[in-house]
């Protein structure tokens, strides 16, 4: 009986994780090494041509913009994120989970419709434009949306609870003995920051710049409604490769490169810190 | 830090959060159409949304797939969890290796993952496709949740439900499953808000004869702004309210 039950609920989960998660992915990857064909998904036959069409300067300049973006967007969501993060940390205990009630629940709703409502607060005649004219800090609209500022802002926007949690979670655990121990020892208040508290929660950091860093990358309905038209993300260059040129194998590639930039950044991460239960935390 | 700077730099940032929201929603209830002035507090726009047949079917479509893919991710999630936790078996690590590389997998990447297997087998793209991979991406979270509860089990218990004679479906039924439901509901809940709300795997394996909701209001998004999407958003906000508040309380219910 033990045996029928541990069979029946490990084989299912087994299989279906390695048919649809890792079936799909491998034939993603072979995927990326057949020949384009306008009239068929693919071509049966091997070539690199999808992974040296990616250093195309079209395609590499997207990439470099891309990147660009997700940087700004880090950094903004860290120097944001990580006042809100400590601050919160130092609160008392159901203040705390208050303060992350009120921080979440927007996030409960569709990230489509967090995009939606940016749209609105940023377009021509929104509330934005509206407030800052009558208030006679600007003299015309300010043109905000469809451009570069507008999907830096809509990215920061849907990302940045990614940022503060694992810092939380990485500063709510810290021992306070030690900043009163430094006190001790004669320190400034900035001297503390600087070598202590700041040090000790660079696996938080390490996290949170993971978890937005990526996404920002790859969401391409933000950069879609935000930034108009342009392909600015490389989530875009991927979405357009399928749905729109309909060159499927060029497509895979682009996800292949984009898998391997996050398997370096994962190494990279695992081998800074030994925190290994932030990251599911900060999933959920 | 002072006190006072402290206060005011958490209030910014909940500014950040909330006014576009806010924005969204007081604008559902002006009566105008493009204009950002306010016109006079109308009801119009939510009964143009109670009276949109195709966004109804939409949200009907995003609702049973969301409680078919919760209710499927839930059995696999939680069986393999409880297994992960009792039982050693060959393979063990891989399972868990596996589990960690659909959740760290990015979204867009098991989209169209999915999209290619999905067409090279021939599956066509509509509910089954969307099913699938709601349940995909949802099964890793159940059984993080899940087995972190589980852990907590003393070992025991089930030592004693053997020597008292019962059977392992009974020892599931009468002890596991009473003991994990905290978990239980709460992975259910995340299941329902994830697959409710997900636009990036969605949007690659959706079809056209099987519009969810997520999908619809983009599509609408990209046309431009427009009140009647205020309205339904902000409908959407309010569930989203409901549904917390709820989830609060039962959390709190089951504390006590």
């Amino acid at each position: 009986m033990k045996h029928k039950f541990q069979y029946f609920s490990v084989g299912l989960i087994a299989g279906w994780l390695c048919v649809f998660g890792l079936l799909s992915f491998l034939v993603m990857v072979v995927m990326s090494f057949l020949q384009h064909d306008p009239d068929h998904i693919a071509l049966w036959h091997f070539t690199l041509q999808n992974y040296v069409d990616l250093f195309n300067p079209i395609f590499f300049t997207i990439f470099l913009k891309s990147f660009y973006i997700a940087f700004m967007v880090t950094a903004a969501c860290l120097l944001l994120g990580y006042p809100f993060a400590y601050i919160v940390s130092r609160f008392p205990e159901r203040l705390q989970n208050m303060a992350l009630l009120l921080l979440l629940l927007p996030f409960w709703t569709s990230s489509v419709v967090r995009a939606y409502a940016m749209m609105s607060l940023l377009k021509t005649k929104g509330l934005l434009n509206t407030a800052l004219l009558s208030m006679g800090l600007i003299h015309e609209p300010l043109q905000i949306l469809f451009t570069n500022t507008a999907v830096t802002i809509g990215l920061i926007y849907n990302l940045l609870p990614f940022m503060i949690l694992p810092i939380y979670v990485n500063l709510e655990r810290f021992d306070v003995s030690l900043i009163e121990a430094a006190k001790d020892l004669g320190a400034k208040y900035t001297t503390i920051f600087r070598k202590v508290i700041i040090p000790l929660s660079i696996p938080g950091i390490l996290g949170g710049c993971a978890l937005v860093f990526l996404p920002a990358m790859t969401l391409f309905f933000i950069s879609d409604l935000l930034g108009g038209a342009k392909a600015l993300l490389l989530g875009n260059l991927i979405e357009s490769q399928f749905l729109m040129a309909n060159n499927w194998p060029r497509g895979a590639a682009t996800s292949v490169l984009l898998t391997a930039i996050m398997a370096i950044g994962l190494l990279v991460y695992k081998f800074k810190s030994s925190n290994k239960g932030i990251h599911y935390e900060a999933v959920i | 830090m002072k006190q006072s700077f402290r206060f005011f730099y958490i209030a910014l940032i909940y500014l950040f959060l909330y006014i576009p929201i806010g924005t969204l929603i007081i604008y559902s209830f002006n009566n105008a159409i493009f204009s950002m002035l306010w016109h006079g507090f109308t009801l119009n726009w939510y009964n143009e949304v109670l009276h949109d047949s195709n966004l109804w079917i939409a949200v009907w479509h995003s609702l049973y797939l969301a409680i078919a893919a919760t209710a499927s991710a839930l059995f696999i999630g939680t069986l393999a969890a409880i297994s992960l936790y009792r039982y050693h078996f060959r393979g063990k690590n891989m399972l868990e290796g596996l589990l960690f590389v659909v959740i760290i997998t990015p979204d867009i990447v098991m989209g169209i993952a999915l999209l290619i297997l999905f067409s090279l087998s021939g599956l066509a793209l509509g509910f089954w496709s969307l099913y699938i991979a709601h349940v995909t991406f949802c099964i890793p979270f159940v059984v993080v949740i899940v087995y972190s509860r589980a852990k907590s089990i003393d070992p025991n218990i089930f030592a004693a439900a053997s020597d008292l004679g019962a059977s392992e479906l009974q020892t599931f039924w009468h002890i596991i499953v009473p003991i994990l439901l905290p978990a239980l509901i709460s992975g259910a809940l995340l299941c329902f808000a994830l697959s409710f709300d997900d636009i990036v795997i969605s949007y690659f394996v959706s079809g056209p004869g099987f519009e969810i909701l997520p999908i619809k209001i983009f599509s609408l998004a990209r046309l431009g702004v427009n009140v009647e999407l205020n309205a339904l958003c902000s409908l959407l906000f309010a569930m989203t309210l409901v549904l917390v508040c709820v989830s609060q309380w039962v959390t709190r219910q089951k504390r006590i």
